[in-house]
């Protein structure tokens, strides 16, 4: 075979695997949508019982004091064999923070509900494979890492958040009620990808071959698709928490709002989540951004030049900063905490989004 | 247990209002847990009485300022202050992020002004064309800065002093702490003790029995790695002002077979940094020998390029040794601070200018622009001196010079290159004779003619249109009326564009990232927390133990950890069986919180 006859065969295998990969990134967004509806079935289900355990907290609070038992030694036994004897500890929230137990989740406890979030989180898991599938079939048919153009972004970002979620789920972490509103952003995530994004095969220029870029690019989709989690936590934390402000004060929310919230965690819950998440990834980003910085110094010349692509990631890492400070700062915890890590969240949306489109720069090299 | 529910319902109020902290119920037990400033500003006017009379205005005014600056310092330095900074300082990047800026793009600048002309003087004086060296961004964050440091040293000493102090003793109610268990049990008191300080020091707390109870703290790397971080910022800080202050970045053009001093000459353009002088330059040169270039030939990438490089000779100082090396982009050649970036290539058709005797006036590789990702390509051959024409006069020549590497072919309709490598090239040359305007003193751009320029003629042909015409390698094109002729020789050559770049404490900022990170996950990661085991005989004769733990932040971690700690002590002082589990040793119960129930 001449060598000519070789690299047309390659070719044309590429080309097999971008349709491979186009077929399997519809595909999942199909599976998504089925995912999206057991969801919905989910909350829709789990409405029908009437949980109301934060306004009886909130609001009986003698009743729940006086019937607690305090702590003694367990005995546990572990399949009715094993006797291990030690003592049970008693847990409760720092003073300042209000004891309210968290919802039972979307399914409110209701067992058709459970059902359906259980074929939810199923099918998550199937259209996640998928997914996966078409941006590996992706990278392959490029020959290198899927992150080339925001159409490979966005793909690649959607399926790590995915990831995020299902590992968390997997570590049996309290969090399908991310479910909903995971799945209704992905779908819009890979919509915008497919119709606007959409960008046939493209070679990089030699200027992003370094493995630096391949760190740098890779964390940072990564420290994205797990902020996100917080940042959807937060948001929650927000409602969930002017919910018990106003029961606590007497007032009565809707009855919308009282069947959502009560089935989510207690505000308390929430704001740890979100804190833990965006603490646990602040490390990470920073990271990213000096990978980005060694990068940029092999590349260019220069580690830091206030590229408007370095100046957001840097705005961004200092909005989570921020957030962090504000968060052992009297007189800043809790709500206001909780605004300045939506707006850094804002921050890394627009970098990735609005300096793409709106600004360009230097990173701008892959069209959008 | 009625008696029960009033002492838990006093016990409750606290918990349920949101102004208490935890640390301040627990009293000295939670103190210093982490050392962040406490908010004590000090208000205004600290003076008390003034006496009459000079000295006692003086004593007054003295007190006055003392008093202003400790209040001033002391709000610089609060955690209040440092987080409104931190939010002005992304507030603040904003603006260069969107307007161009004279340190990235000139050029960009240039043309914002010219379309915004009532904006861009306003844009000028707010420093916006250059926020990140403006007046008002530097104030923020030396602002920021200086308050760091204020709060740094002080914290440094304040850590030290824990580490060299004990743990605190145990707070007289444990039950209201985060996590907590109790049992009954039959062993003596001290024995429970010293159990427990075993068990403690066996999970390196750092443990001590006071009084009734065992003390304990562990996770001090956490205040440790907080301190290392904000220290790394400042190191950081200061590697990025001394890499901006000495700072230089310089371009070199180089057509193969041609080489490169490292002085200031020698460059097309030159920026430095305001403490640079020109002793600074690193000494070195270097020789492009061959530049080299692939190209994907086939597929959907065809024409992407594939590998740059640049193979050069080198030598340090003024007389080192020669030495080999490949250039490529990502992979700079590093010479002490200095190091010389592979930017940007392109082709340099070597021509042969003649005039009308045949004698040569130029023989040279004349580099050319790339105008496109196919290296379509454009630029200008000048003859300044040498040239006489045909009536011996002495004259200058310039000709324009548009080549494409990979001509589509005549009768194509393009005259744009295909592919870029060098498939079929063709140079087509317009021809001017007359003034070049080197001497008017205005700089020239090497890559341009100025074709408009009236003391510069075109050469006509023989249909009286300007003399142009379109080269293969080794053809020639003959001016009109024996004034000479222009040969493209066989010989293409390419060039490659250097950056040259002396930065240095780029080490420092290096070392200064890492520490910080180091320093944030310990910061994060490790959670600083208290644990108390108090063991005391009841009435009854049995001997009461309570075990109980305080973090910095609320952790998951904590109850597991004080589960984990008293199921060793239980071991050792196993519960009493008999005992009536509502008898309980401490009125206070505290209620099961949220988390409590999931396992
Ligand atoms: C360049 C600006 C700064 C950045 C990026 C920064 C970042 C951080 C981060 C990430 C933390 C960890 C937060 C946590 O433990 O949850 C922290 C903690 C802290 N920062 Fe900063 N900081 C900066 C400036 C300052 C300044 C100027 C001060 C002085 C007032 C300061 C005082 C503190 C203190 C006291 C803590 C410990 C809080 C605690 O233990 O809870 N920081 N900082």
């Amino acid at each position: 075979m001449t060598l000519a006859a070789a690299t047309e065969l390659a070719s044309a295998t590429n080309e097999h695997l971008a349709h491979i990969s186009n077929t399997l990134i519809y595909s999942s967004m199909a599976v998504y949508t089925l995912a999206f509806f057991a969801y919905i079935a989910e909350w829709l289900f789990g409405s029908r019982s009437k949980v109301a355990r934060t306004a009886s907290a909130l609001t009986v609070k003698e009743e729940a004091a006086a019937s607690a038992r305090g702590p003694a030694v367990t005995v546990k036994s572990a399949g009715g064999t094993a006797v291990l004897e030690r003592p049970e500890v008693v847990v409760r929230s720092a003073a300042g923070s209000r004891d309210v137990p968290d919802g039972p989740g979307a399914h409110g406890g209701d067992a058709q509900g459970d059902l359906y979030g259980r074929i939810a989180v199923s099918l998550t898991v199937l259209a996640f494979l998928v997914e996966l599938g078409g941006v590996v079939a992706r990278a392959a048919s490029v020959e290198r890492a899927p992150w080339g153009n925001m159409y490979e972004f966005n793909i690649t970002f959607s399926t790590v958040a995915v990831g995020v979620y299902l590992s968390l789920l997997a570590l049996r972490k309290n969090v399908r009620w991310l479910g909903l509103f995971l799945t209704t952003t992905v779908l819009l995530d890979l919509g915008l990808a497919v119709t606007v994004l959409y960008t046939a095969s493209d070679q990089l220029v030699p200027a992003l071959h370094s493995y630096w870029l391949y760190i740098h690019v890779s964390t940072a989709i990564f420290c994205g698709a797990v902020l996100y989690v917080g940042a959807v936590s937060t948001l929650l934390y927000l409602f969930k928490d002017s919910y018990e402000n106003k029961l606590e004060s007497g007032g009565k929310p809707g009855s919308f709002a009282t069947s959502v919230l009560e089935r989510l965690p207690a505000s308390a819950t929430l704001d740890k989540f979100a804190y833990r998440i965006n603490a646990a990834v602040f490390p990470l980003w920073t990271f990213t951004i000096i990978a980005g910085a060694i990068w940029a110094e092999s590349a260019w010349g220069r580690y830091w030049g206030w590229d408007p692509k370095e100046t957001w990631a840097f705005i961004t890492w200092v909005a989570y900063a921020c957030y962090l400070h504000a968060r052992s700062t009297a007189g800043w915890k809790g709500r206001k905490a909780a605004y300045i890590a939506l707006i850094a969240f804002a921050c890394y949306l627009f970098n990735y989004y609005g300096v793409n489109i709106f600004v360009g720069g230097k990173h701008s090299y892959a069209g959008v | 247990m009625s008696k029960t529910t009033t002492g838990t319902t006093a016990d409750e109020t606290p918990a349920a209002g949101h102004s208490a902290a935890g640390e301040d119920d627990l009293g000295a037990a939670g103190s210093q847990l982490s050392t962040a400033p406490t908010e004590t500003a000090v208000p205004g006017s600290f003076g008390g009485n003034r006496a009459p009379g000079l000295m006692g205005w003086l004593a007054w005014t003295g007190r006055e300022i003392v008093g202003w600056v400790r209040w001033f310092w002391r709000q610089l330095t609060s955690m209040r202050v440092a987080l409104l900074l931190l939010f002005l300082l992304s507030l603040g990047a904003i603006p260069g992020s969107l307007i161009p800026q004279n340190g990235s793009d000139a050029m960009k600048v240039e043309t914002f002004k010219q379309t915004h002309r009532t904006l861009a003087p306003i844009y000028d004086k707010l420093g916006l064309f250059h926020v990140y060296s403006s007046v008002w961004f530097s104030a923020i964050y030396i602002l920021l800065f200086v308050s760091l440091i204020g709060c740094i040293v002080p914290r440094t000493w304040q850590f030290v002093g824990q580490l060299r102090s004990r743990p605190p003793g145990a707070p007289r109610r444990l039950t209201r702490l985060p996590a907590y268990a109790t049992w009954r049990t039959a062993a003596a008191p001290e024995e429970v003790r010293e159990a427990a300080l075993k068990a403690l020091k066996q999970r390196r707390f750092r443990a001590h029995t006071t009084g009734d109870a065992v003390a304990a703290e562990k996770g001090y790397l956490r205040e440790a790695g907080n301190l290392l971080f904000h220290i790394a910022l400042i190191v950081m800080l200061i590697a990025f002002a001394w890499g901006q202050l000495f700072k230089t970045e310089g371009n070199k053009l180089i057509v193969e077979g041609d080489g490169f001093t490292n002085t200031l000459t020698q460059y097309d353009d030159f920026k430095s940094g305001n403490l640079f002088n020109d002793d600074n330059l690193v000494p070195f040169s270097f020789n492009l020998k061959k530049f080299t270039a692939t190209y994907e030939r086939n597929g959907p990438n065809k024409g992407t390029a594939r590998t740059f490089e640049a193979a050069i000779d080198y030598s340090v100082g003024a007389d080192g040794k020669d030495q080999h090396k490949i250039v490529r982009v990502n992979h700079p050649l590093e010479i002490d601070d200095a190091k010389v970036y592979l930017v940007s290539h392109g082709y340099a058709p070597t021509v042969t200018v003649r005039d009308g005797k045949g004698n040569v006036v130029l023989h040279q590789a004349v580099p050319l622009l790339p105008l496109d990702a196919n290296e379509t390509s454009q630029g200008a051959i000048k003859v300044f001196d040498g040239y006489k024409n045909a009536q011996g006069k002495d004259e200058q020549l310039g000709f324009s010079a548009f080549f494409v590497p990979t001509f589509a072919g005549a009768g194509k309709g393009t005259m744009f290159s295909q592919f870029p490598a060098l498939d079929f090239p063709v140079l087509a040359l317009g021809a001017y004779h007359g003034d070049l305007g080197v001497d008017a003193g205005v700089p020239q751009n090497v890559y341009q003619l100025d074709t408009k320029d009236p003391n510069l003629k075109p050469f006509k042909d023989a249909k009286g249109q300007i003399l142009k015409s379109r080269l293969l390698p080794g053809e020639t094109m003959q001016l009109p009326n024996g004034a000479g002729s222009i040969t493209f020789d066989k010989d293409i050559k390419e060039w490659a564009g250097f950056q040259v770049v002396q930065q240095p404490g780029t080490g420092w900022a290096l070392t200064g990232a890492l520490a910080a990170i180091t320093g944030l996950a310990g910061s994060l990661f490790i959670q600083r927390r208290r644990v108390w085991v108090r063991a005391v005989r009841g009435a009854d004769g049995a001997t009461v133990v309570e075990v109980a733990g305080l973090g910095r932040s609320e952790s998951a971690k904590l109850p597991e950890e004080i589960g984990d700690l008293a199921a060793l002590v239980h071991d050792k002082a196993p519960a009493q069986t008999d005992a009536d589990p509502d008898r309980e040793p401490d009125a206070d119960t505290p209620v099961p919180a949220e988390g409590a129930e999931k396992k």
